[in-house]
């Protein structure tokens, strides 16, 4: 297969596990080509990307762009902070406004749940969904993936177990998709005020107990807690959560094994994982940000050739 | 590949070259890199995937083998992201490795390739190895020239047979290490 079955990335739940493969190859020549001396090819000089984000963004947002640049795209930015959204413009207006200036695709982050399959069905452009809510972040999830098969060789059989704020994060549920689609087995584990009730029927195991979890676990995937979208209390302090929670070297040393380290970032140091564990051999945080560029470029890349002159 | 197959197998074939003449071809071409790049102090050769890699292995193989030239850089280049055709094709195209572990800055860089047709690739590449640093020059080794098909202004420095086709017939190279034998092949409708 040398094509998407897809003509948008909309979620990891509208992808086969071929089309994650396509995208791992594809990506893995991109990485090859963004440690060359000169890191850019001209494949995309005719295709233009706006990159709309109704909401705040740095590293998803920086990661995009410079995905476009390496692949000589041109690209138009769009924050909804500046804009005409706050005029009252509807998402459909605003896009076609921006479509009518010749754009082949769009990548949008969006607050609103479902907003980029909305967008995929009223507007003609290819949809690239960077955060939709707290529903999907496809890329992300891709370069989670990526991370694991790099550092352990393949995804399948590995135990995965994503810690923290599971209620909030998008990029929790894209993981459980993705992992399980490649044939990982998946555990949850945070406080059960930031589990969602349903997600044991996604099929994965919920754990309330961190060190039993990280005992069972070749990889664990930490979260930030999302403050900024709890309008309640979920948990009596950051306190209480660190030692419940919270991944510190000594806790890592008495496994009795090395277990992989991610996190998506921003880290909040101290609360979810110590500087310690952030900063050791074992975690591959700082990989996943480079592999998040060779997955985009890949993702771009395979989307773009699927529009026709 | 499969559509490959099944295109070879409707086209009458005609060897064009057979294994020994292979054979005497490629020292040929060995000896005249010898002649303009010595030993090979300042000069890397650099293979075009997916097909001109074969004949750049071989070549490695003489030059290291037959006339004891140690120092052999050789890369591997894939012109995928560089080609004009993007999105203007009916198949989308999958790439290959790129392995240049050298820097060709102010090198003599060698592009090999088995067949040189509409010279399209070969500008490709031109563009591509510009990634990994200034070269000093550039040449171009083929196997086959097929002459009067040419797109562009390009032709080869090194070539081992001059090969008149018409465009719809198509000149296949066939390696042992990949295809079972060596040969070339000039495939047509009839």
């Amino acid at each position: 297969m040398k094509a998407l079955s897809t003509d948008h990335l909309l979620g990891i739940k509208y992808l086969k596990k071929e089309d994650i493969n396509l995208i791992f190859e594809t990506a893995d020549h991109f990485k090859e080509v963004i440690n060359r001396p000169i890191k850019k090819v001209p494949s995309l000089r005719d295709i233009t990307i706006a990159n709309l984000f109704f909401e705040n963004s740095t590293r998803t947002k920086l990661s995009f762009e410079l995905a476009e640049k390496r692949l000589s795209a041109d690209i138009i930015n769009f924050s909804a902070g500046q804009s005409s959204v706050k005029k009252g413009e509807t998402l459909i207006d605003t896009v076609n406004n921006i479509l009518s200036m010749k754009v082949d695709i769009v990548v949008m982050r969006h607050p609103n749940v479902g907003a980029g399959v909305f967008l995929s069905k009223h507007v003609n452009a290819r949809i690239i969904n960077a955060g939709d809510g707290a529903h999907e972040h496809p890329t992300q999830a891709l370069l989670d993936s990526y991370s694991i098969r790099e550092k352990l060789g393949s995804v399948k059989g590995k135990k995965i177990v994503i810690i923290g704020d599971i209620l909030h994060s998008r990029v929790a549920l894209s993981n459980i998709f993705a992992l399980q689609l490649q044939g990982a087995k998946v555990k949850i584990c945070g406080p059960t005020t930031l589990i969602p009730k349903f997600i044991t029927s996604l099929g994965v195991e919920v754990e309330t107990n961190l060190k039993k979890a990280l005992e069972w676990c070749d990889v664990a995937n930490v979260l930030r807690v999302q403050h900024e979208r709890m309008d309640i209390k979920y948990f009596p302090s950051i306190r209480e959560y660190t030692q419940l929670f919270g991944i510190d070297k000594a806790l890592l040393d008495s496994l009795g094994k090395k277990i992989v380290i991610m996190h998506p970032g921003p880290i909040n140091r101290g609360v979810e994982i110590t500087s310690d564990v952030a900063d050791s051999d074992q975690s591959i945080i700082l990989n996943q940000v480079e592999n998040g560029v060779a997955i985009r470029m890949a993702v771009i890349y395979l989307l773009a050739q699927q529009i026709k002159k | 590949m499969l559509q490959s197959k099944v295109y070879t197998a409707l086209m009458a074939k005609k060897t064009l070259l057979n294994a020994k003449d292979i054979h005497i071809i490629l020292h040929r071409l060995a000896c005249q890199l010898i002649e303009n790049h010595n030993d090979f102090n300042n000069t890397v050769l650099i293979g075009l995937q997916p097909r001109g890699i074969f004949l750049a292995n071989r070549l490695t193989e003489i030059l290291q083998n037959d006339y004891k030239i140690s120092n052999i850089k050789l890369g591997q280049l894939d012109i995928t992201f560089y080609r004009d055709d993007f999105r203007r094709r009916e198949e989308p195209l999958a790439a290959s490795n790129t392995s240049i572990d050298f820097i060709v800055e102010d090198k003599n860089v060698v592009i090999i390739d088995d067949v040189l047709f509409s010279g399209r690739s070969v500008r490709s590449a031109l563009t591509a190895i510009q990634s990994f640093g200034r070269p000093e020059s550039i040449e171009l080794l083929v196997l086959i020239d097929r002459r009067f098909s040419r797109h562009l202004p390009i032709q080869p420095n090194y070539k081992g047979r001059q090969v008149d086709a018409i465009n719809s017939e198509k000149v296949k190279v066939s390696w042992l290490e990949n295809d079972k034998k060596d040969a070339v092949y000039l495939l047509s409708n009839n």
